[in-house]
Protein backbone atom coordinates (compact mmCIF):
# COMPACT_ATOMS: atom_id res chain seq x y z
CA UNK A 1 0.00 0.00 0.00
CA UNK A 2 2.88 2.26 1.31
CA UNK A 3 4.95 1.59 -2.18
CA UNK A 4 1.78 1.73 -4.19
CA UNK A 5 1.07 5.42 -2.48
CA UNK A 6 5.13 6.33 -3.04
CA UNK A 7 4.70 5.15 -6.87
CA UNK A 8 1.73 7.10 -7.38
CA UNK A 9 3.33 10.17 -6.05
CA UNK A 10 6.55 10.11 -8.21
CA UNK A 11 4.33 9.70 -11.27
CA UNK A 12 3.25 12.77 -10.79
CA UNK A 13 6.45 14.01 -10.23
CA UNK A 14 7.49 12.76 -13.33
CA UNK A 15 4.12 13.83 -15.42
CA UNK A 16 4.76 17.52 -15.70
CA UNK A 17 8.24 17.24 -16.83
CA UNK A 18 7.33 15.06 -19.91
CA UNK A 19 3.90 17.37 -20.43
CA UNK A 20 6.03 20.73 -20.28
CA UNK A 21 9.33 18.90 -22.31
CA UNK A 22 10.22 22.95 -23.40
CA UNK A 23 11.85 22.81 -26.71
CA UNK A 24 11.78 19.85 -28.84
CA UNK A 25 14.50 18.45 -31.06
CA UNK A 26 12.87 18.51 -34.83
CA UNK A 27 14.44 19.93 -37.19
CA UNK A 28 13.64 22.50 -39.64
CA UNK A 29 13.98 22.29 -43.85
CA UNK A 30 11.81 24.49 -45.84
CA UNK A 31 10.77 22.93 -49.05
CA UNK A 32 12.82 19.94 -48.29
CA UNK A 33 15.90 22.59 -49.45
CA UNK A 34 16.54 25.81 -46.89
CA UNK A 35 18.14 24.03 -44.13
CA UNK A 36 17.21 26.60 -40.53
CA UNK A 37 19.27 26.89 -37.55
CA UNK A 38 16.72 26.90 -34.99
CA UNK A 39 18.92 26.56 -32.17
CA UNK A 40 22.22 28.22 -31.58
CA UNK A 41 25.03 29.49 -29.27
CA UNK A 42 23.25 32.81 -27.48
CA UNK A 43 25.41 35.69 -28.83
CA UNK A 44 27.73 37.21 -25.77
CA UNK A 45 25.51 40.01 -24.54
CA UNK A 46 23.39 37.60 -23.44
CA UNK A 47 26.11 36.05 -20.90
CA UNK A 48 24.85 36.45 -17.29
CA UNK A 49 21.18 35.73 -18.62
CA UNK A 50 20.94 32.15 -17.25
CA UNK A 51 20.58 31.43 -21.28
CA UNK A 52 23.49 29.55 -23.23
CA UNK A 53 21.16 28.22 -25.82
CA UNK A 54 18.87 30.35 -28.22
CA UNK A 55 16.19 28.40 -29.74
CA UNK A 56 13.63 29.60 -31.91
CA UNK A 57 9.77 29.27 -31.09
CA UNK A 58 9.00 27.14 -33.73
CA UNK A 59 10.70 23.92 -31.55
CA UNK A 60 7.60 25.54 -28.77
CA UNK A 61 5.09 24.35 -31.13
CA UNK A 62 2.96 21.62 -32.09
CA UNK A 63 3.97 19.09 -34.87
CA UNK A 64 1.18 20.17 -36.86
CA UNK A 65 1.84 23.85 -36.22
CA UNK A 66 5.67 22.64 -37.51
CA UNK A 67 4.56 20.92 -40.34
CA UNK A 68 2.88 23.79 -42.17
CA UNK A 69 6.06 26.00 -41.63
CA UNK A 70 8.37 23.15 -43.73
CA UNK A 71 6.06 23.79 -46.88
CA UNK A 72 5.77 27.19 -48.72
CA UNK A 73 2.37 25.65 -50.24
CA UNK A 74 0.82 24.87 -46.58
CA UNK A 75 2.07 27.79 -45.28
CA UNK A 76 -0.40 30.49 -45.72
CA UNK A 77 2.24 32.72 -45.26
CA UNK A 78 2.58 33.00 -48.29
CA UNK A 79 -0.16 34.00 -49.62
CA UNK A 80 0.64 38.00 -48.40
CA UNK A 81 3.83 37.13 -49.72
CA UNK A 82 2.42 36.72 -53.26
CA UNK A 83 0.46 40.07 -52.48
CA UNK A 84 3.46 41.61 -51.67
CA UNK A 85 5.12 40.91 -54.59
CA UNK A 86 2.11 42.62 -57.28
CA UNK A 87 3.19 45.83 -54.70
CA UNK A 88 6.46 45.55 -55.46
CA UNK A 89 5.46 45.88 -59.16
CA UNK A 90 2.87 48.41 -59.18
CA UNK A 91 3.86 52.04 -60.00
CA UNK A 92 2.08 54.31 -57.09
CA UNK A 93 2.78 58.06 -55.86
CA UNK A 94 3.50 61.30 -57.47
CA UNK A 95 7.05 59.95 -58.91
CA UNK A 96 5.12 57.21 -61.11
CA UNK A 97 7.70 54.52 -59.02
CA UNK A 98 6.92 51.19 -58.29
CA UNK A 99 9.59 49.31 -55.66
CA UNK A 100 10.93 47.09 -59.09
CA UNK A 101 11.96 50.16 -60.61
CA UNK A 102 15.21 51.09 -58.14
CA UNK A 103 15.57 47.38 -56.29
CA UNK A 104 14.70 45.38 -59.33
CA UNK A 105 13.93 41.75 -58.53
CA UNK A 106 13.00 40.99 -54.66
CA UNK A 107 15.77 39.08 -54.62
CA UNK A 108 18.09 41.98 -54.71
CA UNK A 109 16.48 42.62 -50.32
CA UNK A 110 18.11 39.20 -49.54
CA UNK A 111 20.31 40.19 -46.54
CA UNK A 112 18.10 42.43 -45.15
CA UNK A 113 15.84 41.27 -42.73
CA UNK A 114 18.91 39.57 -40.93
CA UNK A 115 20.67 43.04 -40.28
CA UNK A 116 17.95 45.21 -39.97
CA UNK A 117 16.79 47.11 -37.51
CA UNK A 118 19.78 48.89 -38.29
CA UNK A 119 21.48 52.60 -37.58
CA UNK A 120 20.52 55.03 -40.63
CA UNK A 121 23.24 57.33 -40.84
CA UNK A 122 21.79 60.07 -42.77
CA UNK A 123 18.34 59.92 -40.91
CA UNK A 124 20.62 59.71 -37.31
CA UNK A 125 18.50 56.85 -35.60
CA UNK A 126 17.59 52.91 -35.62
CA UNK A 127 15.29 52.33 -38.53
CA UNK A 128 13.50 48.98 -39.07
CA UNK A 129 12.61 47.52 -42.42
CA UNK A 130 8.81 49.02 -42.04
CA UNK A 131 10.29 52.49 -41.93
CA UNK A 132 12.50 52.20 -44.60
CA UNK A 133 10.31 51.20 -47.06
CA UNK A 134 8.16 54.08 -45.82
CA UNK A 135 11.06 56.37 -46.35
CA UNK A 136 11.51 54.74 -50.23
CA UNK A 137 7.80 55.20 -50.14
CA UNK A 138 7.29 59.26 -49.29
CA UNK A 139 10.94 60.26 -50.04
CA UNK A 140 11.48 58.44 -53.47
CA UNK A 141 7.66 57.53 -54.38
CA UNK A 142 6.15 60.16 -53.36
CA UNK A 143 3.09 58.12 -51.62
CA UNK A 144 1.33 57.89 -48.41
CA UNK A 145 3.70 56.00 -46.15
CA UNK A 146 1.73 52.70 -44.98
CA UNK A 147 0.25 52.72 -41.03
CA UNK A 148 3.11 50.76 -39.14
CA UNK A 149 1.84 46.69 -39.01
CA UNK A 150 -0.84 47.80 -41.38
CA UNK A 151 -1.57 44.68 -44.17
CA UNK A 152 0.19 46.10 -47.18
CA UNK A 153 3.53 46.96 -44.92
CA UNK A 154 3.15 43.55 -43.10
CA UNK A 155 3.03 42.25 -46.13
CA UNK A 156 6.20 44.16 -47.30
CA UNK A 157 8.34 43.09 -44.84
CA UNK A 158 7.12 39.51 -45.09
CA UNK A 159 8.21 39.57 -49.15
CA UNK A 160 11.95 41.08 -47.88
CA UNK A 161 12.18 38.70 -44.94
CA UNK A 162 11.34 35.56 -47.31
CA UNK A 163 14.28 36.32 -49.43
CA UNK A 164 16.75 36.20 -45.89
CA UNK A 165 15.39 32.72 -45.01
CA UNK A 166 17.86 30.25 -43.80
CA UNK A 167 20.83 33.56 -43.36
CA UNK A 168 21.80 33.82 -39.60
CA UNK A 169 20.36 36.98 -37.92
CA UNK A 170 23.05 39.42 -37.59
CA UNK A 171 21.88 42.61 -35.69
CA UNK A 172 24.77 45.17 -34.72
CA UNK A 173 24.56 46.06 -31.43
CA UNK A 174 27.76 48.22 -30.79
CA UNK A 175 28.76 51.67 -32.41
CA UNK A 176 25.75 54.23 -32.74
CA UNK A 177 22.99 51.78 -32.71
CA UNK A 178 24.46 50.95 -28.84
CA UNK A 179 22.16 53.54 -27.58
CA UNK A 180 18.72 52.22 -28.81
CA UNK A 181 19.95 48.51 -28.01
CA UNK A 182 20.45 49.90 -24.13
CA UNK A 183 16.87 51.64 -23.84
CA UNK A 184 15.52 48.10 -25.73
CA UNK A 185 17.27 46.01 -23.17
CA UNK A 186 15.48 48.36 -20.27
CA UNK A 187 12.67 47.86 -21.34
CA UNK A 188 13.27 44.01 -21.76
CA UNK A 189 13.83 43.70 -18.32
CA UNK A 190 11.04 46.62 -16.67
CA UNK A 191 7.71 45.35 -15.51
CA UNK A 192 4.91 46.66 -16.34
CA UNK A 193 1.31 46.31 -15.68
CA UNK A 194 -0.88 45.30 -12.97
CA UNK A 195 0.46 41.97 -13.59
CA UNK A 196 3.92 43.27 -13.02
CA UNK A 197 5.71 40.99 -16.11
CA UNK A 198 8.75 42.04 -17.91
CA UNK A 199 9.33 40.48 -21.03
CA UNK A 200 12.35 37.98 -18.78
CA UNK A 201 9.50 37.32 -16.48
CA UNK A 202 7.98 34.30 -19.19
CA UNK A 203 10.60 34.39 -21.98
CA UNK A 204 14.10 34.20 -20.11
CA UNK A 205 12.97 33.05 -16.68
CA UNK A 206 10.29 30.18 -17.67
CA UNK A 207 10.38 29.29 -21.42
CA UNK A 208 9.68 25.75 -22.30
CA UNK A 209 6.70 26.20 -19.09
CA UNK A 210 3.34 26.77 -19.29
CA UNK A 211 1.64 30.00 -18.80
CA UNK A 212 -1.95 28.52 -18.43
CA UNK A 213 -2.77 26.68 -21.61
CA UNK A 214 -0.09 28.07 -23.46
CA UNK A 215 3.58 27.16 -24.26
CA UNK A 216 6.10 29.69 -23.67
CA UNK A 217 8.94 30.17 -25.90
CA UNK A 218 11.90 32.09 -25.75
CA UNK A 219 10.40 35.35 -27.59
CA UNK A 220 12.28 35.28 -30.39
CA UNK A 221 11.55 37.03 -33.70
CA UNK A 222 13.78 35.63 -35.93
CA UNK A 223 10.61 34.55 -37.58
CA UNK A 224 8.20 37.58 -37.80
CA UNK A 225 6.78 38.56 -39.66
CA UNK A 226 5.11 35.55 -38.39
CA UNK A 227 1.24 33.70 -40.03
CA UNK A 228 -0.76 33.06 -36.78
CA UNK A 229 -3.55 29.91 -37.22
CA UNK A 230 -5.44 32.33 -34.68
CA UNK A 231 -6.36 35.33 -37.09
CA UNK A 232 -4.97 34.04 -40.27
CA UNK A 233 -2.70 36.70 -41.35
CA UNK A 234 0.62 38.13 -40.76
CA UNK A 235 1.53 39.62 -37.69
CA UNK A 236 4.48 41.98 -36.99
CA UNK A 237 6.73 41.86 -34.04
CA UNK A 238 5.31 45.18 -32.63
CA UNK A 239 1.67 44.16 -32.84
CA UNK A 240 2.98 40.74 -30.77
CA UNK A 241 5.13 43.16 -28.25
CA UNK A 242 1.59 45.16 -27.89
CA UNK A 243 -0.20 41.71 -27.46
CA UNK A 244 2.17 40.83 -24.17
CA UNK A 245 2.33 43.63 -22.72
CA UNK A 246 -1.76 44.62 -22.97
CA UNK A 247 -1.67 41.15 -21.48
CA UNK A 248 0.34 42.26 -18.29
CA UNK A 249 -2.49 44.93 -17.99
CA UNK A 250 -0.76 47.78 -18.73
CA UNK A 251 -1.14 50.37 -21.58
CA UNK A 252 1.08 49.41 -24.51
CA UNK A 253 3.62 51.63 -26.59
CA UNK A 254 1.96 51.81 -29.96
CA UNK A 255 3.72 50.08 -33.28
CA UNK A 256 6.43 51.66 -34.49
CA UNK A 257 6.89 54.08 -31.64
CA UNK A 258 10.97 54.31 -30.49
CA UNK A 259 10.41 52.33 -27.49
CA UNK A 260 9.28 49.17 -29.89
CA UNK A 261 12.00 50.16 -32.36
CA UNK A 262 14.35 49.78 -29.63
CA UNK A 263 13.01 46.80 -28.10
CA UNK A 264 12.87 45.27 -31.82
CA UNK A 265 16.50 45.77 -32.23
CA UNK A 266 17.14 44.10 -28.18
CA UNK A 267 15.21 40.79 -28.96
CA UNK A 268 16.33 40.49 -32.28
CA UNK A 269 19.97 41.01 -31.06
CA UNK A 270 19.14 37.98 -28.96
CA UNK A 271 18.55 35.89 -31.40
CA UNK A 272 21.97 36.56 -33.49
CA UNK A 273 22.79 33.55 -35.05
CA UNK A 274 19.45 31.75 -35.71
CA UNK A 275 17.76 31.61 -39.25
CA UNK A 276 15.72 34.33 -40.64
CA UNK A 277 12.59 32.46 -40.64
CA UNK A 278 9.74 34.90 -41.75
CA UNK A 279 7.38 34.59 -43.18
CA UNK A 280 7.14 31.41 -40.14
CA UNK A 281 3.93 29.61 -39.11
CA UNK A 282 2.70 30.39 -35.49
CA UNK A 283 -0.70 29.14 -33.17
CA UNK B 1 -16.49 41.44 -54.63
CA UNK B 2 -14.05 39.48 -53.77
CA UNK B 3 -10.13 40.76 -54.82
CA UNK B 4 -6.99 38.86 -54.96
CA UNK B 5 -8.52 35.76 -54.85
CA UNK B 6 -5.68 33.63 -56.53
CA UNK B 7 -6.28 29.70 -57.37
CA UNK B 8 -3.13 26.92 -56.50
CA UNK B 9 -2.98 23.40 -56.64
CA UNK B 10 0.38 20.89 -56.16
CA UNK B 11 -0.01 17.62 -58.05
CA UNK B 12 3.33 15.41 -58.93
CA UNK B 13 3.77 15.62 -62.61
CA UNK B 14 4.67 11.80 -62.99
CA UNK B 15 3.22 8.53 -61.48
CA UNK B 16 3.03 4.95 -62.04
CA UNK B 17 -0.40 3.50 -63.65
CA UNK B 18 -2.88 2.96 -60.58
CA UNK B 19 -0.78 4.41 -57.91
CA UNK B 20 -2.32 6.85 -55.38
CA UNK B 21 -0.94 10.39 -55.19
CA UNK B 22 -1.39 13.16 -52.40
CA UNK B 23 -2.89 16.67 -54.35
CA UNK B 24 -2.82 19.80 -52.39
CA UNK B 25 -4.69 22.97 -53.38
CA UNK B 26 -5.31 26.54 -51.37
CA UNK B 27 -6.84 29.37 -52.93
CA UNK B 28 -7.10 32.97 -51.23
CA UNK B 29 -10.41 34.57 -50.81
CA UNK B 30 -11.86 35.76 -47.92
CA UNK B 31 -14.49 34.00 -47.32
CA UNK B 32 -16.86 36.28 -45.51
CA UNK B 33 -19.61 34.49 -43.30
CA UNK B 34 -21.95 37.07 -43.79
CA UNK B 35 -22.78 36.52 -39.75
CA UNK B 36 -20.23 39.54 -38.78
CA UNK B 37 -20.77 43.30 -39.10
CA UNK B 38 -18.23 46.41 -39.77
CA UNK B 39 -17.74 49.38 -37.38
CA UNK B 40 -21.31 51.02 -38.14
CA UNK B 41 -23.25 47.63 -37.18
CA UNK B 42 -24.00 47.00 -40.83
CA UNK B 43 -24.11 42.94 -41.58
CA UNK B 44 -21.11 42.65 -44.14
CA UNK B 45 -22.53 40.53 -46.92
CA UNK B 46 -22.02 36.61 -47.19
CA UNK B 47 -19.33 36.40 -50.13
CA UNK B 48 -17.61 32.90 -50.36
CA UNK B 49 -16.68 29.95 -52.32
CA UNK B 50 -19.56 27.37 -52.35
CA UNK B 51 -18.48 24.92 -54.24
CA UNK B 52 -14.99 23.30 -55.25
CA UNK B 53 -15.01 20.37 -58.28
CA UNK B 54 -12.35 18.55 -59.55
CA UNK B 55 -12.30 16.40 -62.61
CA UNK B 56 -9.75 14.34 -64.01
CA UNK B 57 -10.06 13.73 -67.92
CA UNK B 58 -13.57 14.90 -67.40
CA UNK B 59 -14.41 12.46 -64.27
CA UNK B 60 -15.20 13.30 -61.32
CA UNK B 61 -12.97 13.62 -58.15
CA UNK B 62 -14.23 15.44 -56.11
CA UNK B 63 -17.14 17.56 -55.41
CA UNK B 64 -17.66 19.35 -52.61
CA UNK B 65 -20.27 21.90 -51.20
CA UNK B 66 -18.69 24.71 -49.34
CA UNK B 67 -20.55 26.14 -46.23
CA UNK B 68 -19.94 29.53 -44.40
CA UNK B 69 -18.15 28.26 -41.64
CA UNK B 70 -15.21 27.48 -43.59
CA UNK B 71 -12.35 29.32 -42.94
CA UNK B 72 -10.86 31.81 -45.11
CA UNK B 73 -8.07 30.66 -47.80
CA UNK B 74 -9.73 27.42 -48.10
CA UNK B 75 -6.94 24.47 -48.21
CA UNK B 76 -7.72 20.91 -49.29
CA UNK B 77 -5.76 18.04 -49.67
CA UNK B 78 -7.05 14.46 -50.87
CA UNK B 79 -5.31 11.37 -52.25
CA UNK B 80 -6.55 10.17 -56.05
CA UNK B 81 -5.82 7.07 -58.09
CA UNK B 82 -4.01 8.06 -61.50
CA UNK B 83 -4.77 5.27 -63.99
CA UNK B 84 -3.36 6.63 -67.22
CA UNK B 85 -1.51 10.03 -67.74
CA UNK B 86 -4.16 13.36 -68.23
CA UNK B 87 -5.31 16.40 -66.52
CA UNK B 88 -6.21 17.41 -63.76
CA UNK B 89 -9.09 20.71 -63.74
CA UNK B 90 -10.35 21.94 -60.61
CA UNK B 91 -12.57 24.93 -60.56
CA UNK B 92 -13.91 26.70 -57.68
CA UNK B 93 -17.31 28.79 -57.90
CA UNK B 94 -17.88 32.08 -56.19
CA UNK B 95 -21.18 33.66 -54.76
CA UNK B 96 -20.60 36.48 -57.34
CA UNK B 97 -20.50 34.09 -60.21
CA UNK B 98 -16.74 34.16 -60.61
CA UNK B 99 -15.42 30.70 -61.87
CA UNK B 100 -11.82 30.35 -60.96
CA UNK B 101 -9.66 27.68 -62.81
CA UNK B 102 -6.55 25.96 -62.60
CA UNK B 103 -5.21 23.00 -63.96
CA UNK B 104 -2.19 20.11 -63.92
CA UNK B 105 -1.12 17.83 -66.41
CA UNK B 106 0.35 13.99 -64.84
CA UNK B 107 2.40 11.78 -66.51
CA UNK B 108 1.69 8.07 -66.24
CA UNK B 109 4.94 6.49 -67.08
Amino acid sequence: MKLKALTAMAALLVAPAAFAGGADDDTLVINGEIEMTTKADAPEHMEGTGIDQVISGWHFRADETQQIQMDDFENQGMIFVDQAINTWNTAEGSAGQSCADCHNDPESMAGVTATYPKWNEDAGEVRTVQMQVNDCRVNRMGAEPWPYDAAPAINMEALIASQSRGMPVDVAIDGPAAETWEQGKDIYYTRYGQLELACASCHEENYGNYIRADHLSQGQINGFPTYRLKNAKLNGAHSRFKGCVRDTRAETFATGSPEFVALELYVKSRGNGLSVEGPSVRN
Amino acid sequence: MASGVRPRVKVPSTASAGETVTIKTLISHQMESGQRKDSEGNTIPRSIINRFHVTFNDETVIDVKMEPAISTNPYFEFEAKVPESGTFQFTWYDDDGSVYEDSAEITVG
